[in-house]
């Protein structure tokens, strides 16, 4: 099935059908077809993962909404189309999609070799361990010898061989297609760790049949910035994007969420004024109604909001906003000024 | 002029060329690859402009660089620090070596299992017929996660393993005592050469004889004590050169030996007892397709019935197997790239997946891919046309 993807997607390079590399065209595309189509993961709780009635929701999928509100006015107009970490980077390059969302790492050669641009990050992550319980290993570097369960096509396969490189450990690769059959791998005893993301981690654990047997260790052997991707040369497009997150993160910075934007609307601070699209540079840059960022937080909320729903308290993995807290409160997220 | 009508003769001069069904032919012929080759140069020419308009790398210098990440199953010696060349190779050693052990197990089962649909026992003949009609009908990739999720799976932990003398079955594989060569061995290594010359020389020798004189050797035996005899006698000669690494638990796993994954094993299952099936069926066919007097007259001239078998039936029932066997070779060796959906390392999981995705060179890495089964085909199926025109039948 992925080789059917890859070849179709290689194909369709080679026979040109895919959306060319000019100035606003995925804007007009979008604009046309009325929805945005995102690429997501095919199941991750807290990032993008469809709930009982197969709706959507994550950390990642929320991005995709917020792209929407602000380009359509309209958060559901989303198509989803979930990937595999093999596929994703050819369905965006063919065009199959409009963004990338699904928790993927921000690295060079990515950025760089394969004509593609990270607008930003969403989430600050870091790889680690998760073993059982019965095994009694309480550190990474106790793992010598251990038959490690982990995903394909992603930074983990390489951060993992650098670390039992560096500690002069040794390992099994046990190497899966999707992040559900490294549980399944796990589960049935096949590896005794699972490595991944440590969001993930979390997400994967409450998948368990006893979520209790299993725990994360505490080392963090890498840096993962997690964030949306689109096409190289689309630089309108990219814009859009980019300045999408930064609206949600501009939104917690000051104070305004889905609940009281509308009451927020007749603020004398000038910077909410900015925000919702009463002052300032508006939409005009970007080629989007002027109220665009007040869309995004009226529908889809500010950061701060997102996270608490998705992945934070509010969720079944209750992380802490450790690093992915306001720059002013301890944490990495810090939005450029909308002015 | 009256003269120049002279009738009954055809005009002298050539007739137009559209007329002419030989170069009209032509014409279309060279019309037409002209339009395949100016197709496919369209393709290749606008694939390579439209991956430098979005700044994709394009070109195979990534072969150079290194990995970066380890690979669970390896022939040849690997580690993160090798190039994506090396995975190339390792990938491409894991899909030779499943679908070479695959192609002999499938081909053993095959033939014990179609002989036995034939048998006049009523048990044996029926459950050839029921293994034969369950393992073809139903879809290999189910097959394979049958063998990996549902058999492998329920195999006991590492520290609850199963023993065989020093031999170890557990959810994370076989593991084996593995041979260590020491000085010396060369010379056992040699004499198995020695001895394999020797029974090829043996053989030729009493065929010429029985031609000549009718008189027969006992090949079989003397080929079998001349194979083990003469590699024995090295060995002890050498000094016993060989001890046996065994494998013993340590920490999470087990170390030393060899190990046997179970991805390996589920995929070699599934892989050779779906095509088995399926070459059971050819066998049967071919046995049948010998006409019944053959084996009346053979038993007519007081040959026993395993002789009939191996010296009548087989070698004309050959003929009709051979040219549907080498498609079920290419088959399974192209099923072999199921494999990556349970996590064995072969070409298509380690190359086409893993490296696909760090290098982001798709049109390069699967034109290669595409390449390397293309190959592999023709060379099983260039094999089995060789074998073919050997066994056939020769007009005297």
């Amino acid at each position: 099935m992925k080789k059917i993807a890859s070849v179709a997607a290689a194909s369709a390079l080679a026979l040109g059908v895919s959306a060319g590399a000019q100035a606003s065209e995925t804007l007009d595309s979008v604009k046309s077809k009325g929805f945005v189509q995102c690429g997501v993961s095919t199941g991750l709780p807290g990032f993008s993962n469809p709930d009982d009635k197969g709706n959507w929701q994550g950390m990642d999928v929320d991005v995709c909404r917020a792209v929407a509100a602000a380009v359509l006015g309209d958060a559901s107009k989303v198509k989803y189309i979930p990937l595999t970490a093999k596929e994703r980077f050819t369905a965006l390059q063919s065009g199959e999609i409009d963004v990338l969302s699904r928790n993927t790492t921000w690295t060079q050669t990515r950025d760089t070799q394969l004509g593609l641009n990270f607008a930003g990050v969403n989430y600050y992550d870091g790889q680690g361990f998760m073993v059982s319980k019965n095994l009694g290993v309480k550190s990474a570097l106790e793992l010598d010898g251990a038959a490690v369960c982990i995903q394909s096509g992603t930074t983990t396969e390489l951060n993992l061989s650098d670390y039992f490189r560096e500690h002069k450990m040794s390992f099994t690769p046990v190497v899966f297609d999707t992040s559900d059959q490294t549980v399944k791998g796990f589960e049935a005893g096949r590896c005794d760790v699972l490595t991944s993301d440590q969001s993930q981690l979390y997400a994967l654990r409450i998948k368990l049949a006893d979520p209790g047997s299993a725990m994360v260790l505490p080392e963090v052997i890498s840096k993962e910035p997690l964030g949306p991707v689109v096409r190289q040369g689309d630089d309108l497009w990219f814009n859009i994007v980019k300045w999408s997150l930064n609206a949600m993160i501009t939104g917690e910075e000051l104070g305004v969420t889905s609940g009281n934007i509308d009451s927020m609307k007749d603020s004398s601070n000038p910077n909410i004024r900015r925000f919702v699209g009463l002052e300032g540079p508006k939409g005009q840059g970007l080629e989007l109604p002027d109220d665009w960022a007040y869309q995004i937080v009226k529908q889809v909320g500010s950061y701060g909001e997102v996270f608490e729903r998705n992945v934070g308290e509010g969720s079944p993995l209750k992380i802490s906003r450790g690093v992915n807290a306001l720059w002013n409160k301890g944490g990495f997220l810090y939005a450029p000024p909308m002015r | 002029m009256p003269s120049d009508l002279k009738p009954g003769v055809a005009p002298s001069s050539k007739p137009k060329f559209w007329n002419d069904p030989d170069k009209r032919a032509l014409l279309f012929q060279v019309l037409m690859v002209l339009t395949v080759v100016g197709f496919i140069g369209y393709l290749v020419n606008n694939a390579l402009t439209n991956l430098e308009q979005r700044g994709i790398t394009t070109g195979f210098a990534f072969l150079g660089q290194t990995s970066g990440f380890d690979i669970l199953l390896s022939l040849v010696e690997y580690d993160s620090t090798h190039t994506f060349g090396t995975t190339f190779v390792v990938g491409l050693l894991n899909t030779l070596l499943v679908s070479a052990l695959g192609i002999i197990l499938a081909t053993l089962i095959g033939f014990v299992m179609g002989v036995a649909r034939l048998s006049n026992n009523w048990l044996i003949g029926k459950v050839a017929a029921a293994y034969i009609e369950i393992f073809r009908n139903i879809p290999l990739l189910l097959q394979i996660f049958f063998w990996y999720f549902a058999v492998l799976r329920a195999l006991p932990a590492p520290r609850q393993s199963i023993e065989f003398g020093s031999a170890f079955l557990n959810v994370r594989g076989l593991y084996l005592p593995s041979p260590v060569f020491e000085s010396g061995f060369g010379l056992v290594t040699i004499a198995i050469g020695i001895a394999i010359a020797a029974v090829i020389v043996l053989t030729r020798w009493n065929k010429k004889r029985q031609d000549a004189t009718g008189q027969r050797f006992p090949v079989l035996w003397t080929s079998l004590a001349i194979l083990f005899g003469l590699p024995l006698l090295a060995f002890l000669v050498a000094g016993m050169p060989m001890s046996l690494d065994y494998p013993a638990l340590q920490g999470f796993n087990f170390r030393g030996g060899m190990t046997i994954i179970p991805e390996l094993l589920a995929l070699l299952f599934a892989l050779s007892i779906y095509t088995g099936a399926f070459i059971a069926e050819i066998v049967r066919s071919g046995i049948e397709a010998v006409n019944k007097g053959q084996t009346e007259a053979a038993s007519a001239l007081g040959l026993p019935k395993g002789k009939t078998l191996r010296l009548v039936v087989i070698p004309q029932a050959m003929r009709v197997i051979i040219p549907p066997l080498t498609s079920q070779y290419l088959n399974l060796a192209k099923n072999s790239s199921l494999a990556t959906a349970i996590g064995y390392p072969d070409l298509v999981s380690v190359f086409m997946g893993t490296t696909l995705n760090q290098t982001g060179q798709a049109i390069e890495i699967i034109f290669m891919t595409m390449a390397v089964y293309l190959l592999i085909s023709l060379s099983v199926s260039t094999l089995m046309n060789w074998y073919n025109k050997r066994m056939a039948l020769v007009e005297r």
